[in-house]
């Protein structure tokens, strides 16, 4: 393998790993402070205990989050020079203005929080884990900003070998950006929210605690209620903007071959990229991407064949990402509605408290097939249009590259087992004594 | 005007990086001659605990404001020093979940492994941040077309592990007197004396650095040209001499002070002398990058200037309220209920 191909992995693998830790950070942050709030307008004690125990599985998911972070904004200057040479004065503004506007608040402020039980009023103790949950929600919207800069390039003129910034309010403002922003951060809050849904299924069916794990369940069921129909609703729209901006990355998605006025939504079809077409075909809508990706059903959508070969991204793998994506989120809104008929009596329901635990993992693996397709969709482009990715690779040595990939997939594959064990170790613990929460927990 | 004005931001960052992240790397390494048990190690734990995480903060600004403004510089500085920064990365990493995780599971021997994290995890990046910055100072083999001809081991010459050498020793100095700061009884008196004992030891290596960086480096070019400048190594000298006779006077607080701005005036001098120079070659002289010839655009600079300016100071201002809020010795009572928590 090329300098190319190592850093192309190493990079995804980072990026992956680091986004198994961010959305239940954005999540349940918001979920704790919730929590929280209700505790201090209330006095109702299971809320602050609620709080403190949902909070030892953030911090513990937070500082995997933050280490793997790091490395990842360094990546970009050791790995994608040729990248970072030609478009950070845009790209590098903005992860810039990312750690001096958000990461800055919610690290510091995150450390007050756990830190300052005892320190801090009540309602100011409060204020932190806010202001913790809208940092790292502004550390999403700048990130997606960055991203949405590498989807649809805007604001810049092509000047001094590079590109340079012509126009900072189009880049920050451009639709598709809070596209991809919405699209994220309701993935991440689904995401928190079924964690805490299954993590208090499990204690349901043991029945400890059940006063504590059913309020807990609720809050998480209606946050998660709620963006799982406006993922749905909003990814539609989101889809739309793809169709129009990125027409490589909609055929893929949709395995589509050849472009056509009423193009049917196909049900069920294995794409044979080598032959260009699609092994089989089941189920056709006629008409129906066309009316999805453009709103009129005798639209022309572009199939893959319209653009050279060199221009178009892995059929596949977007394809299978995209499904796995779509279906996961109808999935989310039909469990989230179930559970919303059942919220009165949940523990009369070990069926579906079964399906909650085990439904855990399903929202991160959403995450991932969503950013396999906004990536690997983008190919063979790191700036739609504007530079391919095999232009943008470091003129370094190949063994670098090699040892520090094999590095990557040790530390992490660790770091990961740890990580998981912890959280998971702390969540069957279940929460302190009401005595421990008000009294001595305070201390520290 | 503009591009000076970023140099400058960009040594201030990265000495306040070195000043704060400088007691906490520094603190890492003395964990095992400086606590005689695990109660001790806790509270040696928490004397960091609230804190290290935003102080690695200002590595993630200075990096991204090395993007930001000078994206050239970003791209061959971190693509030429690839794995001294990797190890840099990962020791950090190692380093922070260790910080994260040694209170998770009660075992002696989760918490041994993840002491010796803390130990590697922390010298690691003190040793290479110092030698990286040696180097800069002394310039790169980069050739006219820009690519750098040396590895790892490049960086290894005696002037940079000498600069290695200067930050480990810093930093464990600003560490040591950081515990004396948050401690009491036995451990502040240990703390105190291995500060004592370890500042005669910066004296002779920051000593050989001054003289290595006199016949290596072309940085007094700069000193010779504006001797009003000169202020800024006597001030590193100065602030050095200074944090002694206040660690002979147990005056804890204000040696950390001292420690702290002979951090800043040592980092800073290297940086001055380097301008205009960000990254400068030994080999080709055209190749060196500097703030002019690797700069962002000026729209782009302006930008970021107000938003440094804006936000920089908010930053210290909430994190100053923040070592305010913490600033009580640690006490056993904190560390013996639920850790970190």
């Amino acid at each position: 393998m090329d300098v190319l191909m190592l850093s192309r992995l190493q990079f995804a693998g980072a990026t992956f790993f680091h986004f198994l830790f961010v959305p239940l950070t954005l999540g349940l942050s918001i979920l704790i402070a919730i929590m929280e709030t209700v505790y201090v307008r209330t006095g109702d004690q299971d809320y602050r205990r609620m709080a403190r125990f949902w909070g030892k599985i953030f911090i513990i998911n937070f500082a995997v989050g933050v280490v793997t972070g790091i490395t990842l904004e360094f990546q970009f200057g050791t790995n994608w020079a040729r990248y970072s040479k030609y478009v950070g004065d845009i790209f590098g503004s903005l992860l810039a203005i990312e750690a001096t506007l958000a990461f800055f608040l919610e690290s510091t402020f995150l450390a007050v929080w756990i830190f300052g039980w005892k320190r801090l009023s009540p309602k100011l103790h409060c204020l932190c884990i806010w202001l913790v949950a809208f940092a790292s929600s502004m550390s999403a919207l700048w990130i997606p900003i960055a991203n949405a800069w590498m989807q649809h390039p805007v604001g810049f003129v092509l000047r001094n070998g590079r590109a340079e910034l012509s126009d900072f309010l189009a880049v920050v403002t451009q639709p598709f950006a809070f596209q991809i922003f919405f699209h994220t951060v309701s993935g991440a809050y689904i995401l928190g929210g079924f964690f805490v849904m299954g993590v208090s299924a499990y204690h349901l069916l043991r029945q400890q605690e059940t006063a504590f794990f059913t309020k807990s369940f609720r809050l998480a069921l209606t946050f998660a209620l709620i963006f799982a129909v406006a993922a749905v609703v909003q990814g539609h729209i989101h889809g739309a903007e793809v169709a129009k901006l990125q027409p490589t990355k909609l055929a893929a998605m949709e395995a589509l071959w050849d472009t056509q006025a009423n193009a049917p939504q196909v049900l069920f079809l294995i794409p044979d990229e080598k032959n260009e077409r699609n092994l089989v075909e089941w189920g056709k809508i006629p008409g129906a991407l066309s009316l999805l990706a453009y709103h009129s059903s005798q639209a022309t959508v572009k199939g893959l064949k319209d653009f050279s070969p060199e221009d178009r991204p892995p059929v596949a793998l977007t394809f299978v990402a995209f499904r796995v994506m779509v279906g996961l989120g109808f999935l989310f809104v039909l469990l989230t509605v179930v559970g919303w008929f059942k919220r009165r009596n949940l523990e009369a329901s070990p069926g579906y408290l079964k399906i909650m635990l085990y439904a855990i993992p399903l929202p991160y693996l959403a995450l991932q097939a969503g950013w396999i397709v906004t990536e690997v969709g983008r190919q063979p482009w790191i700036v739609y249009g504007l530079m391919r990715t095999k232009d943008a690779v470091s003129p370094i040595a190949t063994s670098q590259v090699a040892i520090s990939l094999a590095a990557f997939i040790l530390v992490y594959s660790a770091l990961g087992v740890l990580a998981f064990y912890l959280i998971g170790k702390q969540a069957r613990r279940g929460p302190e004594p009401l005595a421990a929460a008000a009294g001595q927990g305070e201390e520290s | 005007m503009l591009e000076t004005t970023w140099f400058i931001l960009w040594g201030v960052l990265w000495s306040v990086y070195f000043m704060l992240d400088g007691y906490d790397l520094g603190l890492g390494p003395l964990l095992p001659f400086l606590a005689k048990n695990d109660t001790e190690r806790r509270i040696i734990h928490r004397a960091m605990g609230p804190f290290w995480d935003g102080n690695e903060v200002w590595l993630i600004t200075a990096g991204g404001v090395t993007f930001a403004a000078f994206p050239t510089t970003y791209a061959m500085m971190f693509s030429s020093l690839y794995s001294a920064l990797m190890l840099i990365l990962f020791a950090l990493i190692f380093r922070g979940v260790a910080l994260a995780f040694r209170g998770e599971v009660d075992n002696p021997r989760w918490k041994a492994f993840w002491d010796g994290c803390l130990v590697v995890g922390s010298f690691l990046p003190a040793l290479l941040f110092g030698v990286a910055f040696a180097n800069i100072f002394r310039g790169l083999p980069i050739d006219a077309a820009g690519i750098y001809r040396g590895n790892l081991f490049t960086l290894l010459n005696p002037y940079g592990l000498l600069g290695g050498v200067l930050f480990v020793c810093l930093f464990l100095v600003h560490g040591s007197l950081w515990l004396a700061v948050k401690t009491a009884g036995a451990l502040q008196a240990r703390a105190g004396a291995m500060a004592g004992r370890l500042w005669p030891v910066l004296l002779v290596v920051a000593a050989m650095f001054l003289l290595g960086t006199r016949t290596q480096t072309p940085l007094f070019n700069n000193y010779q040209a504006r001797p009003v400048l000169l202020l800024i190594p006597t001030l590193a000298v100065a602030s050095l001499i200074y944090t002694y006779v206040l660690i002979r006077r147990a005056a804890w607080w204000q040696a950390w002070f001292a420690s702290s701005l002979t951090i800043v005036s040592i980092t800073l001098f290297g940086v001055v002398g380097l301008y205009p120079n960000l990254f400068p070659s030994s080999l080709a002289p055209a190749a060196s990058l500097t703030a002019f010839n690797s700069a962002s655009s000026p729209l782009t600079l302006k930008i970021m200037l107000g938003v440094a300016l804006t936000f920089v100071p908010l930053v210290i201002a909430y994190q100053t309220w923040v070592h305010f809020l913490f600033k009580d010795k640690v006490t056993e009572q904190d560390v013996t209920y639920d850790e970190g928590y």
